[in-house]
């Protein structure tokens, strides 16, 4: 059963070679296949999270690859982090899968096969032990997110799709700087050999190693789109289809989650004279992404890219959090990072649902309207008359869920948003005795005015979208509501199982602050 | 001997840099290809530069290891051309296809009055 730990990478692989093989014609078997190997996955994943939540608080799994030694070969690392993305990426993932099948995965050529190469490289990125593995992984699942973000094709798809792609070339670019520059005074690039490395490192080349270490911190940092680096990401999620959005959403916190391992295990307290390096740069740039995003969620006029903006706001809560460099508030953002993944994920696929039964352009209407003052009196008498008309059963549900996304993302009780932003707030406030150090104080405020921008900006757009000239009710396939209704049963889930849940991330939280155990892990002959 | 390949880094970076944030696409993927030389000689670099070394072993000379060049930087390199060969490759697609759907070729799929 060792080999469990690689099973997240083979599957997809394989599924999404075998499925190149017999051509679109047989769609079917490609799509038997597709939705198999996406539900063994979320098996797989749920295994190993029951498996990495068994072992104790520092003890890792360690899978070689051939059986080499770890300073040499190439390792896959499974603990309580990298389990938890696993599931997020696995369950997100059949979420999108299953909403695809009502009519995505016919838009365009090859929708089975992207989709489990982009599983796939999320999958790698979060197992793999070392630097370039994890450039190889993060290629992987920007090659296919390339192919989905252009899924459906179209103009503005297109247009998107190019910015989308000479940024994440020019990053990959700097990922690899970054990457040369620690094995050129490293000699490693083993991420438990580096950290333990760390210690020693000669004081003339360690002004070097911080410089490569920060680099490639910009590499990931344009990926999890934090300010100013992330002014691309509304416009590619709003313009990719919806299942592709959904699993794009999931991208961005990769960077996240390799900011998070990496700065952890690099910077923690062995490492000598480098430890804490960058904490308040991680911490400022997500305040400074938290205020771009409430900005950028309060000013946008189309449902898509408000979702793009509540990514965004999720980043640099993040960021803010980690920065802190606190176990309890590292626990509770990896809290919030669960139910914002689940509750963006839900949105985007939500979104389209809502805005196939509206013209185009509604949005942009709506908000001059509003902005103006125009045409309100007419509208007025026009209600009227429309008193006492059921809402069809199937906008009622969609307004609820829309109502479900709208409470998490903005952190109001009695959803997990609620419980997440309060999981990183009270460590914060708690742990202040003497006063509160100013940075405490931003990030408080921060994070409530996010919530309620996101509030005003959701409250605005579903009025628009739910009580103001509703038009025909959208037609919506089964298969396209139940994936949106799972999504937030889960984050019902994490509300009601708040408690064990917590316990998981605090001891996630734990193993990660403590990198000794990580390390040598890793290390043992 | 590193004067020349810092200087030749440099260039390539810098004109990588200034055709990246040009208006035209086909200017970008320019930029982008400079850039990943540039990128490819410095991972290269990383492992030290020796002149007048033998590529693998001294004539008649056995295998040492201090003699030897560090292999990782170019395994590291192989595969970073051979990843930046495909998704520039993948670009320039993406590239005709904005080219074919927007009639122009400018970053932004329209024209800037000047």
């Amino acid at each position: 059963m060792t080999h469990l730990v690689i099973a997240p990478i083979i599957i997809p692989l394989l599924a999404g070679a075998l499925m190149m093989l017999p051509g679109e014609r047989w769609r079917t078997l490609r799509t038997g296949l597709g939705l198999a190997a996406t539900a063994a996955l979320v098996v797989v994943a749920g295994l190993l999270l029951l498996r990495a939540d068994a072992a104790g608080a520092a003890e890792v799994q360690l899978y070689r690859l051939g059986n080499w030694p770890s300073s040499f070969g190439i390792v896959l690392v499974l603990d309580r982090l990298s389990a938890l993305m696993l599931v997020l990426a696995s369950v997100l993932g059949l979420a999108a899968h299953v909403f695809a099948l009502a009519r995505w995965d016919r838009a365009g050529a090859h929708f089975h096969p992207l989709f489990q190469f982009q599983l796939m490289g999320l999958n790698g990125a979060f197992l793999t032990g070392d630097l370039f593995n994890l450039f190889v992984f993060f290629e992987v699942m920007l090659a296919a997110s390339y192919g989905l973000a252009l899924h459906g094709s179209g103009t503005a798809r297109v247009r998107a799709g190019l910015h989308y792609i000479a940024i994440n070339l020019a990053a990959s670019l700097v990922f690899l700087v970054g990457v040369s520059v620690i094995y050129g005074v490293a000699g490693t690039l083993n991420m438990a050999d580096l950290a333990a490395r760390m210690h020693d490192i000669a004081a003339e080349d360690r002004a070097l190693l911080e410089t490569g270490c920060a680099i490639l911190g910009v590499a990931f940092l344009i990926k999890a789109a934090m300010w100013p680096v992330g002014f691309w990401l509304p416009g590619t999620y709003g313009a990719a289809s919806a299942p592709a959005a959904a699993i794009l959403s999931l991208l961005s916190k990769v960077g996240i989650y390799a900011v998070l391992r990496l700065w952890l295990l690099l910077f923690g307290d062995g490492a000598g004279a480098s430890a804490g390096f960058g904490g308040m740069w991680l911490m400022l740039g997500g305040l400074a992404t938290i205020a771009f995003g409430s900005l950028a969620v309060l000013a946008t006029q189309n449902m898509a890219r408000l979702a793009g903006a509540c990514v965004i706001v999720s980043s640099g809560t993040l960021l803010a959090a980690l920065g802190a460099g606190q176990v309890a508030v590292t626990g509770g953002a990896l809290f919030y990072m669960t139910s914002s993944v689940l509750a963006i994920g839900a949105l985007f696929l939500l979104i389209e649902l809502i805005e196939r039964g509206r013209e185009v352009g509604a949005d942009v209407l709506a908000v001059t309207r509003e902005a103006f003052g125009e045409g309100a009196e007419e509208e007025y008498l026009d209600d009227d008359e429309e008193i006492g008309v059921a809402i069809p059963a199937i906008m009622a549900l969609l307004g609820l869920g829309f109502m479900a996304c709208a409470l998490l993302l903005a952190g109001l009780p009695p959803l997990s948003g609620f419980l997440a932003k309060f999981a990183i707030l009270a460590p914060l406030i708690g742990t202040g005795d003497d006063g509160l150090p100013a940075t405490t104080w931003a990030v408080l405020a921060a994070l409530i005015l996010s919530g309620l921008a996101c509030l005003i900006a959701m409250t605005r757009v579903g009025m628009d979208a739910f009580w103001a000239a509703p038009g025909p009710p959208p037609r919506v396939a089964m298969v396209e509501i139940l994936p949106v209704a799972g999504l937030l049963a889960l984050c019902l889930g994490l509300t009601l199982m708040a408690g064990p849940v917590m316990r998981y991330m605090h001891d996630t939280a734990a193993g990660l602050h403590a990198p000794a155990g990580y390390v040598s892990g890793v290390m043992r002959p | 001997m590193e004067l020349v390949v810092a200087i030749g880094i440099g260039v390539l970076t810098g004109s990588g840099v200034w055709l990246l944030l040009r208006p035209r696409t086909f200017q970008v993927i320019m930029g982008l290809s400079l850039l990943s030389y540039a990128v490819n000689l410095f991972i290269f670099s990383t492992g030290g530069l020796r002149t007048g070394a033998a590529p693998v072993l001294e004539p008649g000379g056995v295998g040492d290891l201090a003699t030897h060049a560090d292999p990782l930087p170019q395994a590291l390199v192989l595969t970073a051309i051979v990843i930046s060969f495909a998704t520039t490759a993948l670009f320039l697609v993406v590239l005709l296809a904005a080219r074919g759907l927007t009639g122009t070729d400018h970053v932004d799929g329209r024209e800037h009055d000047r």
